[in-house]
């Protein structure tokens, strides 16, 4: 067991998941107290001791389905067939014994497999539920095998077989009329209620689904190889630029408490930062009860410092899903600086502070930036040169020597003038000038990339493709 | 570490035998744990480490401790961290005052009394300073109070992210070593383990020591069973109908996005009013009354009747 254990730690620091020694340690005497053959005792036994932050348990528990998948089945069989002998075995009891016969048994035909899918989730039986699972893998999913691959597409190739959305639907219609016997019809909260109540039992689904299929591939080709193309960053670790639709989601649930951190942080860092200048009067009030000697001296209260701050925003095409990003963050640094004004361009150039006032989500002000906001002057592809020029023209008298200007972008000019001469005023005029850029250091200055040109103006260029830089970034600038 | 590396002779019996025994008994007391909760108290006190609960706001993170303590026997003692809490208030502090009082009191025996025949200078500054210096003008804090009571204790170190990085250090010794050190008076041990509970609602990361000497407990919403479950054990005179339309309500408002999500206290304090209201069925015009309860700010509360209780379009 405890080479067993030391196996899955180094997979976990493959993951990049952060574990020390002394959790080594602990995990290594919790199994102790566990039974192993419950495999969710273990799980959760090893993730109290090895995992300490939330946003890590997904990629724990993908990493343990994997790790552990095989090595703790023999257990978990026997576990399994050692039912209480009084007890009836369900539909799904006697599924799995024809399932498990493996891909090479009776399959089931479409039709059948549609019924049982849609008694399964009319009951909300789970271990029919994982019968449908197996049988639909066998017949849909044509694992090949021996190919390297993470699943992901085995596991699309099931669900738009099995066609989730119409037994939704089909569902849905059924359970209507039943329902709504009485004569009246279902309230909109009532069917809103049964929406959720499938909807979740179909997520339940995809979920043996994605089991199912990890398992499989496991037999194929050892935990080993599987773990190297399961392996999915953390959320901190994503690239903005070039996340999946899932990962964005991810980013997101990750950002909403990253934001409000940073403004915690912030709002401490500015309470404590500073002391205010001697107050002489008062330390020579106070020295009077020590006989004169000004033991404790008094300071005067700190002038709020109010920084401003400009936030210069790329929002084309190649750019857009890290634009998204940072207009949230813009939103939330904006709860903390007593100014901050948000501009965003592609070729022509627009202000779009306005949107953000007095909006609680922030998400609905960017999709009102999105569709809203004049950023098109010719043909919609990036121009930083006329951008920025159109941005001295309009705005550059209202920088101010307090004033910090942020600039995001991947700075492809598409072969433009690059004007670097509004870059130069502007870094003379204001306090600071950054520009975060959220292509990787390597492709700098590749084809029509002129960061290296505006960088010579800049306070500093800082590449800026993950939730871990930009927090750092962020952090580092007040 | 195991208890004998901790030196501690008596460590008290086991509170608890299996994971099943932690559920029971916390059920006993009107807590519902999950497989996840129920195995991690269970290790805690079989490893002698304290628990970090994490989780969003309202989901019995504190109750949690109580609920053990409740169950188990024991004093509760709690630790509320705020901003700018020290040593002082979280440790010990010597009782100056009293100090004060016993030196000038030791000037006065020397003037009249029998006793200063014996000590014709009066007590020597050595002897006043160990005297002054000992556990009489100890002021006991929570945490100095958790390590060295008798009795059986559970300590909960509350909103543990509230305090500076920098105070974080201050509860390492104890957490790891149960332990406390007074310079003037040495090193104070547990002489039975504490179960220790900290809380966190996650507005900043913890630092890593602190976290490396913990175990980790997420408490998450629970799921439809669960809270159902809570509903019923924590509301009297609920029916099961209304219990379950309360739960699948909430479930469904959680999945929207909202600026604050409902939780379980909120879900507690929604379906009381519902029953004291007299409510056995919810409805579009008792739920669009009452929304307020389970969601704090009106965007909220504007959404949730929009996506709940109109038809879509």
């Amino acid at each position: 067991m405890l080479e067993l254990l030391s196996g899955f730690i180094n997979e976990l620091r493959q993951n990049g998941l952060p574990v020390s020694l002394t959790e080594h340690l602990d995990a290594a005497e919790a199994v102790h107290f566990v039974p192993l053959e419950d495999r969710d005792a273990l799980k959760y036994a090893l993730g109290a001791t090895l995992i300490k932050s939330s946003s890590h348990w997904r990629a724990f528990e993908t990493a343990f389905d994997v790790y552990f998948a095989n090595r703790l089945n023999t257990e978990e069989a026997t576990g399994e067939d050692g039912q209480a002998p009084g007890e009836q075995p369900t539909e799904g009891d006697r599924m799995r014994g024809e399932g498990s016969g493996g891909a090479g048994g009776e399959l089931m035909t479409p039709e059948e497999i549609a019924a049982l899918l849609y008694r399964a989730l009319m009951a909300g039986d789970t271990a029919l539920m994982r019968a449908v699972a197996r049988q639909a893998v066998s017949r849909y999913a044509g694992i090949e095998p021996g190919r390297p691959v993470g699943g992901t597409y085995y596991l699309y190739r099931t669900l738009r077989n099995l066609d989730l959305d119409g037994v939704l639907q089909r569902i849905m219609a059924a359970v209507r009329p039943e329902k709504g016997a009485g004569g009246e019809d279902l309230s909109p909260l009532e069917e809103r209620l049964l929406g959720d109540e499938y909807r979740l039992r179909i997520e339940q689904l995809r979920k043996e689904v994605e089991e199912e299929i990890r398992r499989r591939l496991v037999e194929d080709r050892g935990a080993e190889a599987l773990a190297r193309s399961v392996r999915k960053p953390l959320p901190e670790d994503i690239d903005v630029m070039h996340a999946t639709r899932d990962e964005l989601a991810d980013l997101h649930r990750a950002l909403r408490p990253l934001s409000r951190k940073l403004a915690v942080r912030l709002a401490r860092r500015r309470r404590h930062g500073r002391k205010g200048p001697l107050d002489f009067r008062a330390t020579v009030r106070r020295s009077l009860s020590t006989g004169g000697v000004p033991v404790d001296p008094k300071f005067r209260r700190p002038r709020p410092h109010k920084p401003e701050i400009m936030v210069i925003a790329d929002v084309s095409g190649s750019v857009a899903s890290f634009a998204r990003f940072t207009l949230h963050l813009v939103y939330a640094i904006s709860s903390q600086f007593s100014k901050v004004r948000a501009f965003v361009f592609v070729d022509g150039i627009d202000e779009v502070t306005s949107y953000f006032e007095g909006v609680d989500d922030p998400s609905d002000a960017v999709h009102r930036i999105n569709t809203e906001a004049d950023v098109v002057w010719v043909d919609g592809h990036s121009d930083y040169g006329h951008a920025f020029s159109v941005f001295h023209h309009k705005w550059g008298d209202e920088i101010t020597s307090r004033t910090s200007i942020l600039i995001l972008g991947d700075a492809r000019n598409n072969y433009h003038a690059t004007e670097n001469w509004v870059l130069s005023d502007l870094r003379q005029k204001a306090r600071h000038l950054y520009w975060l850029n959220p292509e990787p250091r390597d492709y700098w200055g590749s084809g029509d990339s002129v960061v290296a040109e505006y960088a010579n103006y800049c306070d500093a260029v800082v590449e800026c493709r993950t939730l871990r830089q930009l927090e750092r970034f962020v952090g580092d600038l007040t | 570490m195991t208890l004998s590396e901790l030196g501690l002779e008596d460590t008290g019996p086991d509170r608890f035998d299996s994971v099943a025994d932690v559920r029971a008994g916390l059920a006993q007391v009107g807590y519902l744990a999950d497989d996840g909760i129920a195995g991690v108290v269970y290790l805690a006190d079989k490893l002698a480490k304290p628990v970090l609960v994490e989780g969003p706001a309202g989901t019995g993170k504190t109750q949690l401790a109580k609920s053990v303590a409740e169950y188990t026997g024991s004093r509760l003692i709690r630790l509320q961290c705020y901003e700018g809490l020290d040593e002082s208030k979280a440790l010990y502090e010597w009782n100056y005052r009293k100090q004060l009082l016993r030196i000038q009191a030791g000037n006065m025996i020397d003037q009249g009394d029998a006793d200063a025949a014996e000590h014709p200078d009066g007590p020597t500054w050595k002897e006043l300073e160990e005297n002054i210096f000992s556990e009489d003008f100890l002021l006991t804090r929570p945490l100095l109070e958790a390590i060295r009571a008798d009795e059986p204790v559970v300590l909960l170190i509350d909103e543990v992210d509230r305090v500076e990085l920098e105070t974080e250090a201050l509860l390492l010794e104890i957490l790891s070593e149960y332990q406390v050190s007074i310079p003037e008076l040495g090193t104070v041990k547990a002489t039975r383990i504490p179960m220790v509970f900290l809380t966190s609602n996650n507005t900043r990361e913890l630092s890593e020591a602190l976290k490396r000497r913990c175990l980790y407990l997420h408490i998450d919403y629970p799921d439809l069973e669960r809270e159902r479950e809570i509903v019923r054990t924590r509301v009297p005179g609920i029916t099961d109908e209304l219990a379950d339309q309360v739960a699948r309500i909430v479930r469904s408002l959680r999945t929207i996005e909202l600026r604050k999500l409902p939780s379980v206290s909120e879900t507690l304090d929604w379906a009381r009013t519902l029953v004291v209201l007299g409510t056995t069925t919810i409805d579009a015009a008792s739920a669009r009354d009452t929304l307020h309860i389970l969601l704090k700010y009106q965007t909220d509360i504007e959404r949730a009747a929009k996506e709940l209780l109109t038809a879509p379009d």
